[in-house]
């Protein structure tokens, strides 16, 4: 899957935490989920619970710490999705 | 000096009517909420009728975001929010904007026996298929007590105590008094406060299991055999939650709030479980008690009361309830106040009971009405030995009250009693 593969199916997932306040036409490659875009930090973890069932993967602890913006989880989803 | 506390604003989820307008129609009409779940018939339970309120889901959204309702599973979460939001706008107050600082006036205790069971219902089965990681982020903010008043808080921004209280099927009347304490103390300026109780098997199962619900009623929901009646066999569970904003006198004067009633005063104690009184069952010395130290408390005599709001559950206790009033206020026969149980319509909502009922009791004070009782046309022979059965009205009266008394009792011998006047 190409990285704009991913991204075309993460952006919904991201769109759903997002504060009432905050636009979706504010989300980049580089958005820092929780400072930039403002998502609380606890709606995190169903931001990866999303992205395991879409992608079908499943996260560790460690990968969780790594993920701060759009391009992390990108990543992430590569490594993974590759694994298999 | 203690401050004068008042109600200025009302919410209200009942079985039988949501928000104060379709509540207030309803409990005029003595409409049931009550009716026949095929879900408890396929589960086994001997009483297999209910009483929860309807919620559309264009209501959901209208309080709540989509992202909170995503995986949202707590009903008594959702009635609690519906009835408190409905409360604050009923009192004309806004909530803090996002920007804005808290409310730091505005304190909120709702209290509930159990919060968000269904959705712990979800999190047992994942924990116990080794997948407790995906119980996302909202497990505890939807099965923790103090959830009503957590979502609340965030809602409106309060900035002043937000708790949550819990003692059985007196919840309600004890959150009241809790919040009348807080604001007479000059601690606040407004408290909202109520209680609720979720819907469904998980939460009505074990009164089920204790036999202290009706079986007999199955085919005839609208014939359940009311508070007070001779053929009265148990309670039919119930759900909801009922909201009031309390408010200094001197606050609501001061914005020209409509005034619904003053709190004059109350007392809550505990029967100790001695004396007749158990884990289930109430100490009659200790109801007699409570009652006398709210009025004292409320300054009133007894000879002042206009109209009680019974506790009256329908079960083999309702007589001796009724006796505890009788010797509380020294009055009998046909100089007893009139009374009334809510319960005959909407059953017995637990946790939310207290609320609901304080509502009811609130709307009838301040239009001027005594709501019937519904399936009590049998009245039991002890009752009608203690006090006049003109009393007990089985029509909508148009009357004018003055002062009134509500009591609420629960599991673990708990009982509180408020007492309010027309201002």
């Amino acid at each position: 899957m190409t990285s704009e593969e991913i991204y075309t199916k993460l952006e919904p997932i991201i769109k759903t935490y997002l504060p009432e306040d905050v636009s979706a036409k504010e989300i980049s490659r580089k958005s820092d989920l929780t400072r930039e875009l403002n998502i609380n930090s606890a709606h995190l973890v169903d931001i990866i619970l999303d992205i395991e069932d879409v992608f079908n993967i499943e996260f560790k602890n460690e990968d969780m710490e790594q993920l701060r913006n759009v391009d992390d989880a990108i990543l992430l989803i590569k490594q993974k999705t590759l694994a298999i | 000096m203690k401050k004068r506390v008042v109600i200025t604003g009302l919410g209200v989820v009942s079985p039988n009517g949501v928000g104060i307008s379709a509540f207030s129609e309803a409990i005029k009409k003595g409409v049931s909420g009550i009716e026949f779940l095929a879900e408890l018939r396929d589960l086994k339970f001997s009483c297999q009728l209910g009483a929860a309120p309807k919620i559309s889901e264009e209501k959901k959204r209208e309080y709540l975001s989509d992202l909170q309702l995503r995986n949202f599973n707590s009903s008594g979460i959702l009635y609690g929010v519906i009835a408190g939001m409905d409360a604050l706008k009923d009192a004309k107050i806004e909530p803090a904007k996002p920007e804005e600082a808290p409310l730091w006036d505005l304190g909120i205790i709702f209290g509930t026996g159990i919060s968000g069971v269904d959705k712990f219902r979800e999190a047992i089965h994942k924990i116990d298929d080794k997948n407790v990681r995906r119980l996302g982020s909202t497990s505890v903010a939807q099965t923790m007590t103090s959830g009503v008043s957590a979502y609340l808080g965030g809602l409106i921004g309060a900035g002043n105590m937000v708790t949550a209280n819990s003692s059985a099927c007196a919840t309600g009347t004890e959150a009241l008094l809790m919040g009348y304490e807080h604001i007479a103390a000059g601690k606040a300026k407004y408290m909202l406060c109520g209680s609720s109780s979720d819907s469904g098997p998980y939460i009505w199962g074990g009164f089920d299991a204790m036999k202290v619900t009706t079986y007999k009623y199955n085919d005839t929901p609208n014939k359940v055999a009311g508070p007070m009646s001779e053929d009265a066999s148990g309670f039919v569970p119930g759900s909801g939650a009922g909201a009031y904003l309390l408010e200094s006198l001197e606050s609501a004067q001061q914005r020209g709030a409509t005034i619904y009633a003053e709190i004059l005063g109350g007392a809550i104690n505990n029967g100790g479980q001695r004396d007749g009184g158990s884990m289930t069952a109430p100490n009659s010395a200790a109801v007699q008690k409570c009652i006398s130290e709210a009025l004292k408390n409320a300054n009133v005599s007894a000879a002042e009361i206009d109209y009680i709001n019974g506790h009256l559950t329908a079960t083999i206790k309702d007589p001796d309830e009724i006796e505890n009033w009788s010797i509380a206020l020294n009055r009998k026969g046909n100089q007893f106040p009139f009374i009334n149980s809510l319960k005959g319509m909407v059953g017995h909502c637990l946790a939310a009971s207290g609320s609901i009922e304080i509502v009811s009791a609130i709307l009838q004070l301040h239009e001027g009405f005594i709501f019937p009782n519904v399936n009590c046309e049998n009245l039991h022979p002890k009752i009608a030995s203690l006090i006049s059965s003109e009393k007990i009205s089985m029509k909508t009266q148009k009357t004018s009250l003055q002062t009134i008394a509500k009591a609420s009792f629960g599991f673990g011998d708990v009982n509180a009693c408020a007492i309010f006047k027309k201002i």
